[in-house]
């Protein structure tokens, strides 16, 4: 019975599995493989995106979903531990979708359960379904995913898909930059587990003319909370926008991915572009959670 | 005491090289008959480590030295167990906090084993994860973490958040 919590636990070979199921299920969507199985889709932390994406995905495979989106009318409001709702929730069902806002919460239920669980988010640590639809958008863009420059810009040091998507692209020689204000730079352990694979990286405070050697320009929301100065926030709020102007000189094969939801961080102006991808992107999510849901219940090998 | 006239003054001058040895033993590490005496001790790590060991509600007659003078370390701390040996498991736990640390293993006075800590790959329950928004933080959950960077500058990276513990941050549960 295997689980998927992190990006890490994929090897290239199972990574590369999963993006041809991914292509598979693209190219014919209506394949009814889980008739009669039951997905629990376990919401302990909101969210609307994540979580439509993979009921989309379980009622496209034919299974049928129970679960919660919030906590408020569950038994964890009343103060049973994370263990005994998995351990009842798990009876229940034949796979576990789960988002939590305390990091390792998955990885914990994943061992305790008797069904198979699928991280959906664990608060700043991994998503690796997202990753999974991010390598699978730019597979299918640029045609491969060797030798990818990356641009990732905004927030590096909370977000948890530009942490999964760089230990992913680590996998295949991918050449990054990083582009920050001080305070939401890349954290040392992330710099390190670059070094530590032997790929070179290049961080930057200002999104630059270097954006014309990228295949892939990663966007990232700057978000107020994290600034401990509110003026400091004011400050650079402004400088991690894309805008027409900045990509003038793009590789035409450059494609704008962003995990969405966006706030003000790519000008409305971009989407009509033929480098914005962003909303191709969150389509791609649904076949990638079908190849995800298919693999590990064992229906697609 | 009294001695033999004929063997007198041998037995003299043995009494007196044992009772200079223990002299100057009896201000650093006066011996144990049998036991374990861990030496070399970082002098912050001493007290996690009595709670490592679970020397709190330990039997044996034990001594704790602190602040010693030592020529390597300058200052260190020292432990003493009577009647005790610690499991390699538990050895290997010390030197999560105090990677320098000797143990010797003592029978009939003398010195039999001399083991330099090792940290293990793996270590749960002991330690505590410094992400406040982990799992094991919150929930009764045992955390478990793995040993990074042996050689070097020690970590511990946790199972369950995936977030790094540095080694000057490391602390009880």
């Amino acid at each position: 019975m295997k689980s998927l919590i992190s990006i890490t636990d994929l090897d290239p070979g199972e990574i590369m599995r999963l993006m041809e199921l991914t292509s598979e299920f693209e190219a014919n969507p209506g394949q009814r493989l889980l008739e009669g199985r039951i997905v629990a889709s376990l919401f302990f932390e909101p969210s609307t995106r994540t979580r439509l994406s993979f009921e989309s995905a379980v009622n496209r495979l034919g299974a049928r979903v129970i679960g919660f989106a919030d906590t408020i009318n569950t038994s964890v409001s009343k103060g049973e531990t994370f263990h005994d709702t998995i351990m009842t929730i798990s009876n229940y069902c034949d796979m576990i979708v789960m988002r939590h806002s305390l990091e390792g919460a998955p990885r914990y239920a994943s061992e305790i359960a008797r069904v198979p669980v699928v991280n959906a988010g664990d608060g700043s640590n991994q998503h690796p379904s997202q990753t999974l639809l991010d390598l699978y958008s730019i597979l299918k863009t640029q045609g491969r995913l060797d030798n990818i420059n990356i641009m990732i810009i905004g927030d590096l040091k909370y977000g948890r898909t530009v942490h999964s998507l760089l230990q992913a692209l680590s996998h295949f020689n991918a050449r990054f930059t990083f582009v920050a204000p001080p305070e939401l730079e890349l954290p040392g352990e992330y710099r390190q587990f670059l070094k530590d694979k032997g790929l070179s990286f290049i961080e930057k405070q200002h999104i630059d003319e270097s954006i014309r050697q990228a295949d892939i320009v990663y966007m990232t929301r700057v978000q107020r909370e994290r600034f401990s100065d509110p003026l400091e926030y004011e400050r650079v709020k402004n400088i991690y926008v894309l805008r027409r102007s900045a990509i003038d000189g793009a590789k035409p094969n450059m494609k704008i991915l962003h995990p969405l939801p966006r706030v003000n961080e790519i000008d409305p102006q971009l989407d009509g572009s033929d480098h914005a991808y962003y909303f191709r992107q969150t389509e791609n999510g649904v076949y990638t959670r079908m190849a995800i849901i298919s693999y590990l219940l064992g229906v697609k090998k | 005491m009294k001695l033999s006239s004929a063997t007198g003054g041998v037995e003299a001058t043995n009494i007196m090289a044992i009772m200079a040895i223990t002299e100057t033993k009896r201000f650093e590490v006066r011996a144990i008959e049998n036991g374990t005496v861990i030496d070399h001790i970082a002098p912050d790590a001493l007290f996690k480590i009595i709670r490592i060991l679970g020397l709190e509600r330990d039997t044996h007659r034990i001594t704790f030295g602190l602040n010693l003078e030592s020529g390597r370390m300058g200052k260190k701390a020292i432990i003493k167990i009577n009647d005790r040996y610690c499991e390699q498991e538990e050895i290997n736990r010390i030197s999560i906090f105090s990677p320098n640390a000797v143990v010797n293993i003592i029978r009939d006075f003398q010195v039999v084993e001399k083991l330099h800590v090792a940290p293990p790959d793996h270590i749960e329950g002991f330690v505590r994860c410094i992400n406040p928004t982990c799992i094991t933080n919150n929930q009764p959950v045992r955390t478990s973490f793995e040993v990074n960077g042996g050689s070097g500058e020690l970590s511990l990276r946790c199972r369950y958040c995936e977030k790094i513990t540095p080694c000057g941050q490391i602390e009880l549960r």
